[in-house]
């Protein structure tokens, strides 16, 4: 039996006096598109953050394929096969386009810190990025600075740059918030595609993306799970309706 | 055109401009034959690396350190001991290779320091390498037998009896040979180090530290081998003062030195690699050569430093850029006329400031103040500096250029918004 890619077992976290994560279990499966929805301010990112060592928690264990990773720092989880896009935009801003990329597959790539080695004789780190590059629809833009991208090529680019090193275990923090229309369904296409045969973890406000996209939803409210299941189960919980979706989500 | 060829046009530009400057470099001492010249550019030649090495924290890795000068001084100490030691049984080869030495006193000197110095980036850095500075500066004073004491230490760079290829070192003009030769080695490392994995990592770390944790980089690490390598560079140059001036004293490690060469990378421009090589160019000159003028080198030169930081804080660099990108457009020509036209009261304004400071100077540091007031000799002229002639005539200069900057400055920002705003248009 393999271990599951992520599992929470009584994850807490106050900042201070106020509780926001309270006692979270969770079970994430290898290969499974799980989806994280709650109403604002229920903790999502917060979770993101515990998992990905941004910040450290305040009680309870977190295991990535079966280890424990509590005390780790961000860069050691990495390096375990877990990346993590950001809600508020995290890239490098006076870096173009191709040079963010570039970055983002070097360690994934074995060059860690080698100073003796050019960056243009690196084929597979240029390839690499290039593929994202395209697959995320910033060719075009290959040598701007990413600092100067539009809000929704600077959000295609977050993406990019979490799934460039081909982590198997990916956290996207609302991909396509802010978004128009088309976009949105740009990005679905994209996860869809780069994450097929990995572990994708996803917080997202769109109900049409979550019930697109997710093999299992989990519901976060008040710093809780209160129901974890399949999209069609979710869609029926008495609790789930009451405590966040409302009737909307019959209109999905 | 396609990516490639463009590539391959900008990598032969880039090619001759680095022969072009070496060109340079070796001809000017030839062309002018001058014993000051040859001083000049021997001092620029150490300052370019030193103002690299320290553009690889600041510029490259995001580090503003207060402290560089301490593995500038470590080299040059440690170069100068390895001369005095070399000095029984070795020859020229081993007297050129002692920068090398400087070198890894430099690197050694970082892997120690920098250890303690990376923890941590921002200010706490900053701080950190300002406290660290000012440790080393005092060790530089209660350890004589290293550091010399108030004398520094000294040695003779012509060892022994043979030659190498006919040189000595021993006269200015071949000393400056070396410092071309290793200076060029620095720079084009320099360069090539920016167009690796570790320098490209050290502009993410300093664009977003965060984001490059989850990409898997320790951000730690990044930062404490970007200055190790620095410290490498930086001793380089001090070994290159150690053999150039046959002395090192406390001076070469101290915080005023950790400041030049701030203000040298500063001026120059920190966003390009060959900022720092203007920057160090420039204030040399001005170091040496007002210096050499008037007592009151160091006002002038914060008043310069004042105007930079305010007029381009880019630096030197960022402006010939702009320009560069201008021209390009074909705008530069409409331009050109208002920079002339500026450049005339700027001089008057210049001329005036500095007739009011070197009356003010000879007046409060007591040139002259011993004769009362009588006639002083101020900028070539005999004047009374109790009178008010002199001091009237210096304002009403200032005034008229201060007056014309404001009128022709004026409309050549008006111009110059306006060119700007055709160039980004016509990018849109
Ligand atoms: N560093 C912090 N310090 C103090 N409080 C914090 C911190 N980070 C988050 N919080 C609080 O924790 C709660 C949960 O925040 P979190 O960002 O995890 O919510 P979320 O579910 O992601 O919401 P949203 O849908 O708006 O993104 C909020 O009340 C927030 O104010
Ligand atoms: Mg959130």
């Amino acid at each position: 039996m393999s271990h599951p890619a992520i599992r929470l077992a009584g994850l807490k976290k106050n900042f201070g006096a106020s509780e926001i994560i309270r006692g979270v279990d969770l079970d994430i499966r290898p290969g499974e598109r799980h989806a994280i929805i709650g109403p604002n301010g229920a903790g999502k990112s917060t979770l993101f953050n515990l998992i990905s060592a941004r910040i450290p928690l305040s009680g309870g264990a977190i295991e990535l394929k079966g280890e424990s990773v509590v005390g780790l720092k961000p860069f050691q989880i990495n390096r375990k096969g877990l990346s993590r896009s950001f809600q508020i935009t995290n890239i490098f801003h006076n870096l173009s386009v191709f040079e963010n990329l570039r970055c983002a597959v070097l360690w994934s790539l074995g060059y860690r810190y080698s100073f003796w080695r050019r960056l243009e004789g690196l084929r597979d780190a240029r390839l690499r990025a290039e593929a994202v590059m395209e697959d995320i629809g910033l060719a075009r833009r290959r040598d701007t600075p990413a600092g100067i991208l539009t809000y929704a090529e600077q959000r295609a680019l977050e993406i990019g740059i979490t799934i460039a090193s081909g982590a198997d275990v990916v956290l996207l923090d609302e991909p396509t918030a802010g978004m128009s229309r088309d976009e949105t369904e740009a990005a679905v296409a994209l996860i869809r595609r780069v994450t097929e045969g990995k572990t994708l973890v996803m917080v997202e406000h769109d109900m049409g993306v979550v019930f697109g996209l997710a093999d299992r939803i989990s519901v976060l409210v008040y710093g809780q799970i209160i129901a974890t299941g399949a999209p069609a189960e979710i869609r029926c919980n008495a609790a789930v309706r009451e405590a966040y979706l409302g009737t909307s989500v019959n209109h999905v | 055109m396609s990516r490639a060829a463009t590539e391959i046009l900008r990598r032969r530009g880039r090619l001759l401009l680095w022969v072009g400057c070496l060109a340079v470099a070796c001809v000017l001492p030839l062309l002018f034959k001058s014993g000051f010249l040859v001083s000049l550019l021997c001092q620029m030649g150490i300052m370019v690396v030193f103002a690299l090495s320290y553009n690889m924290l600041l510029g490259q890795t995001g580090l503003l350190s207060f402290g560089h000068a301490v593995y500038y001084g470590l080299g040059a100490f440690v170069a100068m001991h390895a001369l005095n030691l070399v000095g029984k049984g070795g020859g020229p080869l081993a007297t050129a290779l002692l920068p090398l030495a400087g070198g890894v006193a430099g690197l050694l000197g970082g892997v120690v320091l920098g250890y303690v110095t990376t923890k941590k980036a921002g200010t706490t850095f900053a701080m950190i390498s300002l406290g660290i500075g000012e440790l080393v500066a005092a060790c530089a004073l209660m350890f004589p037998g290293f550091f010399g004491g108030e004398g520094g230490v000294s040695g003779n760079r012509v060892v022994g009896k043979e030659k190498l290829l006919g040189l000595t070192w021993g006269p200015q003009i071949e000393m400056y040979g070396l410092i071309v030769a290793w200076a060029f080695v620095a720079v084009v490392a320099m360069y090539a180090l920016t167009q690796t994995p570790l320098g490209r990592m050290a502009n993410a770390v300093r664009d977003n530290p965060e984001r490059a944790e989850f990409v898997g980089y320790d951000t730690q690490r990044v930062r404490y081998l970007m200055l190790i390598l620095s410290g490498f560079f930086a001793g380089v140059a001090g070994g290159l003062t150690a053999l150039n001036y046959e002395i090192v004293t406390a001076e070469t490690l101290n915080a005023h030195t950790s400041g030049v060469v701030l203000l040298m990378t500063f001026v120059g421009g920190i966003g390009f690699f060959y900022g720092p090589i203007i920057g160090a160019i420039l204030i040399t000159v001005m170091q040496i050569v007002i210096g050499g003028l008037t007592h009151a080198w160091l006002l002038y030169f914060g008043l310069f430093f004042l105007f930079m930081v305010l007029a381009a804080p880019g630096g030197i660099a960022s402006v010939i850029a702009m320009q560069r990108a201008l021209w390009q457009a074909g705008l530069l020509g409409r331009m050109l006329p208002h920079y002339l036209a500026t450049v005339i009261p700027v001089l008057v304004l210049l001329a005036g400031l500095v007739g009011l400071v070197e009356l003010a100077y000879a007046l409060l540091a007591g040139e002259g103040a011993t004769a009362g007031d009588e006639a002083t000799r101020v900028l070539g002229m005999q004047v009374h500096l109790r009178s008010a002639m002199p001091w009237a005539a210096a304002l009403a200069v200032s005034a008229a250029g201060a007056a014309g900057l404001y009128w022709i400055g004026g409309r050549m920002k008006r111009a110059w918004h306006e060119t700007l705003s055709t160039l980004n248009g016509g990018r849109a």
